[in-house]
């Protein structure tokens, strides 16, 4: 018996010539590395930028000059572009890409700090990172509903619904019983019912999953918005004065430098959605229930035929997915502000974006929303200090980042095999 | 069936063998009768039911996730956890589980390759190995043969032979007499869901596909020699990329002449799709040329193509090949609907396409209730003749059929065959792309093999089985022992000074 004869059809030699997508990859960033160098550098002043690991001016704080900072970090992001055209070997290609681009950003904000008027060239490192979490936290809750629900093969477009209908039962049900806890719980069953409407009619019915997402959006918007109206704008001390959620200072790490006040002086919507990363991450890849998830989402059939519960599962991510997202939308009206209508603002679909980029990966959606946190502060700090760049071109930023991904320039995005497509039996 | 006991169930496809093995596994319900192991009425609610009492299925398509590992497809669905409800994989258990049995039953495979890697005979492998972690002493295989070259096949029914000699017992769905014979120990005949017969391994091949079919049928195709004339398709070199961007055709030169039927054989996916989409204008050439008649024809249009007095069978009738939706007359025209009489101007002429429908109907023997039947409706065969129909119904000048007989009965095979070979004596170069290489011998004059994207070899249709076989597994009568792999090039490329006419 001969196993050598065996053809190897599924590995056959892929020959894709000179041009890899790494080495496109590269070659990108080599053209932004040597923009900076020569744009940035020139455009940059020689006064002094100054990084301040505080919230003010003052303090300690990382400064260099203008012009020799934004040329110095477009050298290095165009050498690590170079680095990767001319092959570096695979296993660093993550971190030099990243380097790359953190280099390119820093040139940037060489440029834009140094320009700025006397007495606002400087920028708060901490504001900054605290700023990017706030502005992520929605995200991060959206995007892991999304996991949930894809990765179980459910299309989840519904995160923008689930969002609101969470911010709306918390606020309304904190403002009524005074109590955060009730509002959270609240905000986690009204994010659970948009998600069982979505289950019900995606999995028991088989409608279009993109269609009812969509319409769902829909209804979310509409009952939250009739009842703000009717209720909370006529008897808002009653209706919409939620209780808020105190910041807990975790003792020893509150002091770490620049991270501490920036990450560790946080309301519990910031501890939770880490935590939560962090467990629905293992419990995908390390846990019975992962695994049949993540069956169910690839090729259900195949995890019919071996007793598990495909119907059942969906049904129960799904509805997780809600809770979780309408905690996320919690995190905005039992920590912020008082519910107004249609307060999301779309957040949901930068969310679904978060979980594209990311890659269906609850860790790859941590990242994704921060990168889409930091534009959004970003373009809110250039703003403050007078920038001669629009801030509507940063406030882009996402949606390119979310198109290149999507495209299939940032690696290859896969989505699971049977991502929207109902399960029938036989 | 006996503990031990290797039992074929053979019958034709839509004969309900498959059906009644979803019943056993408990994926469908039964509407009534029972199911009796070791003497008890079993109730299967669902697969796990199956597993539970002892009963395991390896599935026509197998029921693997492409991006688990081997170790996690096998543990899935009976995952050993540690760590209370958190339920954390054990994956080292289940590693040493696959290492086990894969000793137990000589059955290599390794726990951490990623399945969607692995060549299909392996991955039936792994489907053996999972049923068998499970404990299963009934091993349900449905139709395991379909997609496997003849030495694959060959080292399967070593395996279901260890495996019998363990004392599990085997039922072999498979509509293949040959295997059927080669290793039953008792053999069900099943028609139009009825068990029609029982036969011993010792009955004759006419005599189980008569029991099959329920009448005579001929298993060779009748034919005349071939009279070649001049060369009608010629391809030259040509380069093709599949949809992964992956190179799926790499440099193939081909000749088909008129009156002369080429067969291409090969294990399915090692580029015959993508040669005939190439030629059909449906695929990017990236080098090479094709011509017809002596015309250049690379750049053309599917349409021009076709014009040109070409016709296609494609090899997937339900998507390629016909609008489900529409009726079968309106399929018999799909390629000449706006020319006359069909067409005129901005309008169809319904009239005129229904009366050619029944005509075509009547030539074809298609079984349809009527003509305006949705084609989607009709079985298997019956579509298929509808395409043979409607590509036969224009004067040829090359005839290209893909998997022509791929799900259709044995009565509608030897319909179609015996249409191509018609097709062929009136002077028609034929070009049969086929995975059954019984259809291919049958059928061509000439056998092209091809494996990797190019033509291994090109041998006459008197070659023996196992000489083609070694071929579709790449393995040329010069580089055997050399690099078993099929590393090498292809053995010396056809050119039209040392073709070999049989």
């Amino acid at each position: 018996m001969s196993t050598t004869a065996v053809p190897d059809v599924a590995a056959a030699p892929v020959d894709q010539g000179f041009w890899t997508r790494h080495r496109k990859t590269g070659a990108v960033l080599l053209a932004l590395g040597l923009l900076a160098t020569v744009l940035f550098g020139a455009l940059a002043t020689g006064q002094q930028a100054r990084f301040t690991l505080s919230e003010t001016e003052g303090g300690a704080a990382l400064e260099i000059n203008g012009t020799v900072g934004a040329i110095l970090f477009g050298v290095v992001a165009l050498l690590a572009g170079g680095a990767i055209l001319f092959g570096v070997p695979k296993r660093w290609f993550t971190l030099t890409l990243g380097l790359g681009l953190v280099a390119f950003v820093l040139s940037f904000l060489c440029w834009q700090v140094s320009a700025a008027p006397e007495g606002r060239n400087f920028m708060p490192l901490v504001n900054v990172v605290r700023g990017t979490f706030v502005l992520a936290l929605p995200l991060i809750f959206g995007a892991l509903a999304g996991v949930l629900c894809e990765r179980s093969g459910v299309v989840n477009v519904a995160i923008e619904g689930q969002l609101l209908m969470g911010a709306f039962s918390g606020a309304l049900f904190g403002s009524i019983t005074g109590s955060v806890w009730v509002g959270l719980v609240a905000a986690a069953v009204g994010g659970a019912f948009i998600s069982l409407l979505l289950a019900v009619f995606a999995i028991r019915y088989l409608v279009d999953q993109v269609v009812i997402g969509i319409v769902l959006n829909l209804l979310a918007v509409g009952v939250s918005g009739f009842l703000y109206e009717r209720l909370m704008q006529t008897n808002a001390e009653r209706y919409n004065s939620p209780p808020r959620f105190a910041n807990w200072e975790i003792p020893l790490l509150k002091d770490i430098p620049l991270i501490g006040p920036a990450l560790f002086r946080g309301n519990i919507f910031l501890y939770l959605g880490l935590l939560l990363v962090l467990v629905i991450h293992i419990a995908l890849f390390r846990t019975r229930w992962g695994l049949r998830t993540r069956s169910v989402g690839e090729h259900p059939t195949a995890a019919d035929t071996v007793g598990v519960k495909v119907l059942g599962l969906r049904y129960r991510n799904v509805i997780m997915a809600g809770m979780v997202a309408g905690i996320g939308g919690a995190s905005y009206t039992l920590a912020l502000y008082t519910f107004t209508k249609n307060m999301i603002g779309g957040k949901g679909f930068i969310a679904l974006a978060a979980l594209i980029f990311g890659r269906w990966s609850p860790t790859g959606a941590l990242l994704a929303a921060l990168f889409f946190g930091f534009a959004d502060q970003l373009a809110t700090y250039l703003g403050a200090i007078g920038s001669t760049i629009p801030s509507q071109f940063l406030a882009m930023l996402p949606y390119l980042a979310t198109i290149l991904a999507v495209a299939g320039l940032v690696g290859r995005v896969r989505a699971p095999a049977a991502d929207g497509k109902p399960y029938i039996k036989g | 069936m006996e503990p031990g006991e290797i039992h074929a169930l053979l019958g034709e496809n839509g004969a309900g063998k498959s059906t009644l093995m979803n019943v056993l596994y408990g994926l469908y319900q039964p509407d009534e009768g029972e199911i009796l192991v070791d003497g008890r009425q079993l109730k299967l609610r669902g697969p796990s039911d199956a597993i539970a009492a002892g009963i395991g299925m390896v599935h026509q398509h197998f029921m693997l996730v492409p991006v688990f590992t081997v170790a996690e497809n096998i543990m899935l669905g009976a995952e050993q956890v540690r760590g209370g409800i958190a339920g954390f994989l054990d994956r080292r258990r289940a590693r040493r589980e696959v290492a086990e049995v894969s000793e137990r039953y000589h059955l290599r495979v390794d726990p951490d390759a990623i399945v969607e890697d692995l060549p299909v005979g392996i991955q039936q492998r792994v489907e053996i190995v999972k049923a068998l972690t499970r404990d299963v002493d009934l091993l349900i295989l449905d139709e395991p043969t379909a997609v496997l070259t003849p030495q694959e096949t060959e080292e399967l029914l070593t395996v279901m032979r260890s495996l019998k000699a363990a004392g599990k017992s085997i039922v072999f769905i498979t509509h293949k007499l040959g295997e059927v014979k080669a290793i039953a120990d008792r053999i069900t005949v099943i028609r139009r869901g009825k068990t029609v017969g029982t036969a011993s391994p010792e009955a004759s091949r006419d005599e189980l596909a008569a029991l099959m079919v329920g009448r005579t049928v001929r298993l060779t195709v009748d034919k005349q020699p071939a009279t070649p004339g001049q060369p009608v398709l010629e391809v030259s070199g040509l380069v093709v990329d599949d949809d992964r961007q992956c190179r799926a055709v790499d440099g193939v030169d081909l000749t088909v002449r008129a009156g002369e039927v080429l067969g291409v054989a090969g294990v399915q996916g090692n580029g015959q799709t993508e040669l005939i989409e190439a030629i059909m204008g449906l695929r990017p050439m990236l080098a090479g040329s094709v011509t017809l008649d002596g015309q250049q024809v690379d750049s053309w249009s599917t349409k021009k193509v076709l014009r040109a007095g070409v016709g296609y069978v494609p090899e997937d009738r339900s998507v390629d090949g016909l609008v489900k939706e529409f009726s079968v007359a309106e399929n018999l025209v799909l390629d000449i609907y706006d020319r006359p009489p069909f067409g005129k101007g901005l309008v169809l002429r319904p009239d005129a396409i229904a009366a050619s429908a029944q005509e075509r109907i009547a030539q074809f023997d298609v079984r349809t209730s009527s003509a305006d039947a949705a084609v989607g409706t009709l079985s298997g065969g019956n579509q298929q003749k509808v395409i043979v129909a409607r590509e036969l119904s224009r004067p040829l000048k090359l005839f290209i059929a893909a998997q022509p007989t791929r799900g259709v009965d044995v009565g509608s095979i030897e319909f179609i065959h015996s249409q191509v070979i018609r097709e062929r004596d009136i002077g028609t170069a034929v070009l049969v792309v086929s995975s059954e290489l019984d259809e291919v011998i049958g059928l061509a004059d000439r056998i092209a093999v091809m494996y990797r994207g190019r033509i291994i070899g090109i041998v006459g249709p008197d070659t023996p089985r196992e000489e083609i076989g070694l071929l579709m597994a790449g393995i040329t009568p010069d580089s055997a022992g050399a690099s078993p792999t099929g590393d090498t090039p292809a053995s010396a490329p056809e050119s039209p000074g040392n073709e070999d006419k049989e």
